[in-house]
């Protein structure tokens, strides 16, 4: 099949990205999860984001410029909070690579990459307000979408909706 | 030379001389004023609250701050199953509904592995592209408003109007559409409508030229557009732009040539990007000149679409679409090139629910918009005006 | 004057001198020692002026512009939506009266009034026909552009009293744009005046009077003529704040400027103000450049049609359709160009108006001393 075949070179080429990652950072990245809709490693050592995050936009042969998008996801079973990033190499190398980074479900934190990629500042802040985690190093750390004095955070799957906001009844 | 801020004057220029002499000299206007700009004001395009700090006429900065439209769309999403999600994605960019179905029927399909009939692909591609017609029509008009320019703006609604009875004569509805669905369509399209396309392409082919003239060509326009909000590419790209932005900062990225969906590889279309002739590159005139140009790019989708189509024998615009959606355990991100960028959906699903566990909606104009802080640095309240609508956002799509 | 049989029969239907007689007997009819005929005589221009905002000016300009989109416009109140200003109206006096709680009351009161009183206080000087003339002033003109200067008060009192951020800046921008825009525009006037050698408007009209029509108007009477005749449409457009120059009331940068605040009759009087400001500029180009109430219209052999559309009610219809056509130039530019950028305004002011404005006033000068 012609498209499998498109497909399949595409998760070629992220884990040919993933193995330079690899062989830099070793046991701090998790094993390649080669599948075809979205390939991803995880984060093992999540203090070293950071670091990592700026050596796949740095290096000579990885060159993700380009951040595609930062999802918050509630994993409730295992008791963690975590965002998956989409990464492209824009225009250069055209392969594309998703991470994963995990932290604690309560009070728990992840250091922000919103230094590396602009693209961060923002989404992080939307992880934040929906998810609850906090990003460490972020430069305007504070909710997005939601109002500054709203309580809890709307996508954790336990979520219960306040009873009022400021005097106003909220769920109807 | 340095800036010291004595006892609550303000902002003190104080300059030491050779002779250790201090010179104290308090500023005309050091007193800076917050302005806060909307959520309910003209030109932010919707409920967009920009918190200007100015100097004057000066713009030192401007925060944004969202939130105003915010309708949970992610939570309903997982409350609801994964055809149910159709309707939900029209109101993100309630300009480009069939755009945003598009994206998010192609992530879907991309997590189910299913095989779409190529009448489907085409339909799909020629309404999306119809779409992607009347959005920019409405970027291209309201930022005529934004400049002074009232006339274009009703121009353009009138002619896109035309494709808005187009898409309803196909779906029954003007904007919020629910046709594109997991798997097909909700109807094939009427039996005229490659015909009235048609129409509507030989009559709207001139109307461009006069907008051409109306809008584009006129000097004042140029003159408050040229050089204004210059975006690098590198900074674009670093920012998460795409679309008619990133191209208007000369990066010649289109998804639909780039990384090709649906049909897009067989059809003949250029990726217009300024050359720094008539603009410099990166300013609000090269992102206003790309929408005109990608409109002319659209009719031309659309003609071929119209020449290509397959016909309708045993043709079942359902025939693919699952009855009930249940994909295996995995999470998929699959975006789509929007008239605003790149719209892209990260989809986690469990493998047993007919929910997704999470739907993450990757919205362009929230990207875009992030750069307004560095964007307004330093510029006058008008040409702040001018930027804003130059991102051209939506607010429905930035707050979800 | 050559009268043909023809010109004969149409003078006394044009009541021609007539008139004035009617006028003179007006302005000595005096009840109970009330110079009642004064106020009459007052009355009917603001009449006049009053009707013309209503119907020509708010319906006019919306017919205009919707015919510009391709829109019909108004429709639904009467035939062709000709009652839709009438209904406006109303609705503008019902209106609740609001004065912000934060507004300096007095300021935000009288902004309105003032902005009334300046642009109409003009109409005084203009003369309307040979008979109509509010107050011939030997400095006619002066007076006019001196006048204007006096909206500048309004504007900031009603910007400054409605305590609004955009109201703020729609008046700064308003009073730095009319300040720097009356500089071209009265250098220009000048030009006009030292052709006619006076600053009467109704000599400067009577001067330019003459069996052949157009000709004799300041525009065609010399080449220079068209620079400053261009300099103050420019700047008249400016003056009256209408696009590309309505920065002062930019609906998208400003909100609406410095009326952001108002409503119900305040905003009315605003709004009839501009209008009236409008159709001020345009009868003083009419008068300095185009003859003001003569009739455009030459003497041609024997068919002597200056001599048959001149006279006192006559001027009236010319100097108002010379006027309604600078209005209908003034929407159509309004409905076609983009707004001009704050520095880019101040730009096309100082650099480009005043120099040409100056180059003109010496040409101008070379002209009137050695053409004759």
């Amino acid at each position: 099949m012609e498209e499998g075949k498109v497909l399949s070179q595409s998760v070629q080429q992220s884990a040919a990205a993933y193995a330079i990652i690899h062989d830099k950072f070793g046991e701090a990245v998790s094993a390649f999860d080669a599948n075809e809709t979205m390939p991803f490693f995880e984060v093992l050592n999540t203090s070293i984001w950071t670091e990592i995050a700026l050596f796949m936009r740095d290096n000579p042969k990885l060159q993700f410029n380009y951040m595609a998008c930062l999802s918050g996801v509630d994993y409730q079973a295992e008791e963690k909070v975590g965002i998956v990033c989409n990464f492209e190499s824009l225009g250069i190398f055209n392969h594309k690579l998703a991470v994963k980074v995990k932290c604690a479900r309560n009070g728990g934190s992840i250091p922000s990459v919103a230094c590396v990629w602009h693209t961060a500042n923002w989404h992080e802040r939307e992880a934040y307000d929906m998810f609850g985690m906090s990003f460490t190093g972020h430069p305007d750390f504070k909710r997005i979408l939601c109002p500054d004095d709203w309580e809890g955070y709307p996508l954790l799957k336990d979520y219960k909706v306040q009873e009022t906001y400021h005097g106003i009844k909220v769920p109807y | 030379m340095q800036e010291l801020d004595i006892a609550g004057m303000g902002s003190v220029r104080v300059t030491r001389k050779s002779d250790n002499v201090v010179v104290l000299e308090k500023d005309l206007m050091t007193e800076q004023m917050v302005l806060a700009m909307g959520p309910q004001h003209p030109s932010t395009h919707g409920v967009l609250k920009l918190e200007c700090l100015t100097d004057g006429e000066v713009i030192t900065e401007a925060v944004p701050f969202l939130g105003y439209l915010h309708r949970c769309f992610e939570k309903c999403c997982e409350n609801v199953d994964y055809p149910g999600i159709v309707p939900y994605t029209d109101r993100l960019d309630y300009l480009a509904g069939m755009n945003n179905e598009f994206a998010y029927a192609i992530a879907v399909e991309k997590l189910l592995d299913i095989e779409i009939p190529r009448r489907v692909e085409f339909i799909r591609v020629m309404v999306a592209e119809l779409n992607r017609i009347a959005s920019h029509l409405v970027a291209i008009g309201t930022y005529g408003i934004d400049l002074g320019a009232f006339t274009p703006f009703l121009f353009c609604f009138r002619d896109r109007e035309h494709i808005l009875a187009l898409l309803e004569w196909a779906s029954g509805a003007r904007m919020l559409y629910n046709y594109i669905w997991v798997g097909g369509l909700a109807y094939d399209i009427p039996s005229d409508f490659n015909k009235r396309v048609k129409e509507f392409v030989d009559y709207f082919r001139p109307k461009t030229v006069e907008l051409y003239k109306l809008l584009t060509e006129n000097e004042i326009f140029v003159k408050r557009t040229i050089g204004i909000g210059i975006m690098p590419a590198d900074v674009a790209i670093n920012y998460g732009w795409s679309g008619p932005m990133l191209r208007g900062s000369g990066v010649k990225w289109d998804l639909r040539r780039n990384d090709p969906y649906s049909i897009y590889p067989e059809l003949d279309f250029e990726v217009p990007v300024p050359d720094g002739k008539d603009s410099e590159v990166g300013d609000c005139l090269s992102r206003h000149l790309v929408r005109v140009l990608e409109m002319e790019e659209s009719l031309k989708i659309i003609e071929q679409c119209i020449d290509k189509m397959p016909g309708t024998e045993g043709f079942n615009p359902r025939s693919a679409v699952p009855k009930r959606v249940r994909p295996k355990a995995g999470e998929v991100y699959a975006r789509a090139e929007n008239p605003r960028g790149e719209l892209g959906f990260y989809i986690q699903s469990d493998g047993k629910s007919t929910k997704p566990l999470r739907c993450k909606a990757r919205s362009s104009c929230f990207v875009n918009l992030s750069a307004m802080k560095d964007l307004s640095k330093g510029q006058l309240l008008p040409d702040l005006v001018a930027i804003i609508g130059s991102i051209d956002i939506v607010l429905g799509e930035v707050d979800r | 004057m050559i009268l043909t049989p023809l010109s004969h029969i149409s003078m006394p239907l044009l009541m021609g001198n007539n008139l004035n007689a009617w006028s003179e007997a007006l302005v000595g009819f005096n009840l109970f020692g009330l110079p009642l005929g004064l106020v009459i005589l007052a009355a009917i221009p603001l009449v006049f002026i009053a009707l013309y905002s209503l119907t020509y000016g708010v319906y006019g300009e919306r017919k205009i512009s919707a015919f510009m989109q391709d829109r019909l416009g108004p429709m639904e109140v009467g035939k062709w939506g000709i009652l839709q200003t009438i209904a406006d109206i109303l609705k503008l006096l019902q209106k609740e009266d609001i004065v912000p709680t934060s507004a300096d009351k007095f300021l935000f009161v009288v902004g309105p009034g003032i902005l009334f009183v300046g642009s109409f206080l003009a109409y005084a000087v203009l003369p309307f026909s040979s008979a109509f003339i509010g107050a011939s002033l030997n400095v006619g003109l002066f007076f006019a552009i001196g006048i204007v200067a006096i909206e500048v008060v309004g504007i900031l009192a009603a910007g400054w009293g409605s305590n609004n951020k955009w109201s703020l800046y729609g008046a700064v921008r308003s009073v730095a744009q009319i300040v720097s825009y009356e500089i071209p525009a009265a250098i220009a006037l000048l030009c006009g005046a030292m052709m006619a050698g006076t600053l009467d408007m109704q000599k400067i009209t009577l001067l330019q009077s003459g069996s052949y029509g157009f000709a004799h108007f300041f525009l065609f009477q010399s080449p220079i003529a068209w620079l400053p005749f261009l300099i103050y449409f420019i700047a008249s457009l400016a003056e009256v704040n209408r696009a590309p120059f309505d920065i002062p009331e930019a609906e998208s940068e400003l909100v609406a400027g410095y009326f952001t605040e108002y409503s119900g009759m305040k905003f009315a009087v605003i709004f009839l103000a501009e209008y009236g400001s409008m159709f001020m500029v345009s009868a003083i180009i009419s008068i300095v450049f185009l003859g003001g109430w003569n009739s455009p219209l030459p003497n041609i052999g024997s068919f002597a049609l200056n001599d048959w559309t001149n006279g006192p009610v006559w001027g009236v219809f010319w100097i108002i359709m010379k006027g309604f056509f600078f209005i209908f130039v003034q929407m159509w530019l309004r409905w076609t160009l983009p707004r001009l950028r704050v520095d880019q305004l101040m730009y096309l002011c100082w650099k480009v108006l005043t120099p040409f404005a100056f180059v003109s006033f010496v040409l101008t000068a070379i002209w009137v001393i050695f053409v004759p």
